[in-house]
């Protein structure tokens, strides 16, 4: 639950991002709107906290213009995001999948958010007896 | 009740603080830019390139089969490729292994001088002007230097310059290790 609603921030930031960026005119403007889409899922390498569809760079450029090459084949989303993921490993993911090697990614944040709530309520709980004693 | 927790409190925020301490520490010290790559272990993908200066025919990614040999990804306009040039071109010397390099999105005139004036280290120079291999090998930074043993698998892969002591405790005991 958590995890899909941070999803949710995370992609929508990042396709409002993509969206501001100037873009070539293109004719296929459905085909252009799955670029774009795969290509804000996609991290780029070179700039590591931009998305190849936010980063000018010369790799993310090459990226985009492979995601609008095997969408035009007909591959699906999916398929683009995997054949990349072959290719630069999970890294390449914007959004990392779940799993025992990404756990700490994805749960550490929560965890040290109850060790601190827990530490808090411990301390807010202690004060008032201390200072009475 | 109250005497146990109080003294325990400190501490703990010593220990909080200390595991802290560490870990960032531990995450300074990481490369960013060292992104383990998904081939490790496995087969480098099978590609035939053109060779530079040769109008000879293509040549495969198969013909070093049987051989561990290093794979390094250069071009001209790229500027640490010009500072690990001496560590590649010792390396050649010193014929421990067998070096392949794939010119990767350059101008071939211009790779062709760049070789001609600091020494070609290379058995082979491959041509990848639009970068098609690159991809598939997933390379995001030049220079970048892979290892691949004799059955043809990615052993190590490696993304900046290389230094002379890569080669020492990384490539040569990778080396060592089919001997054995």
């Amino acid at each position: 639950m958590r995890g899909a609603w941070l999803n949710a921030v995370v992609v929508r930031t990042a396709l409002g991002l993509a969206f501001l960026l100037p873009m070539p005119v293109v004719a296929d403007s459905v085909l252009e709107d799955k670029v774009q889409r795969v290509a804000g899922e996609l991290r780029c390498l070179v700039c590591q906290n931009d998305t190849i569809a936010a980063s000018q760079a010369p790799l993310a450029v090459d990226l985009r213009n492979q995601v609008r090459r095997l969408l035009a084949q007909g591959q699906s989303e999916a398929q683009v995001l995997e054949y990349m993921t072959q290719r630069y490993g999970d890294f390449v993911r914007y959004r990392p999948p779940l799993k025992p090697s990404t756990w700490p990614l994805w749960f550490m944040p929560v965890v040290l958010l109850l060790l601190a709530g827990l530490g808090w309520w411990r301390f807010t709980r202690a004060r008032p007896t201390g200072a009475q004693s | 009740m109250t005497q146990g927790p109080k003294r325990l409190g400190p501490w703990l925020a010593l220990a909080v603080f200390a595991l802290l301490s560490v870990a960032l520490a531990l995450g300074l010290k990481l490369n960013p830019r060292e992104v383990p790559s998904p081939l490790l272990g496995k087969p480098l993908p099978s590609f035939t390139l053109p060779a530079l200066g040769a109008a000879s025919a293509p040549v495969s990614s198969q013909q070093w089969r049987g051989q561990w040999w290093v794979l390094n990804v250069w071009a001209s306009w790229c500027t640490p490729c010009a500072v690990e040039h001496p560590v590649l071109l010792q390396l050649a010397q010193s014929q421990r292994v067998t070096l392949v390099g794939l010119n990767y999105k350059d101008a071939s005139p211009a790779a062709q001088t760049w070789l001609a004036q600091r020494g070609n280290p290379y058995q082979t120079v491959w041509v990848d002007t639009q970068g098609s291999v690159g991809l598939d090998l997933g390379v995001y930074g030049v220079p970048e230097t892979y290892i691949i043993d004799p059955q043809g698998r990615v052993r190590h892969k490696h993304t900046g310059a290389v230094t002379p002591q890569w080669v020492q405790s990384t490539l040569l005991p990778l080396l060592e290790t089919s001997r054995g």
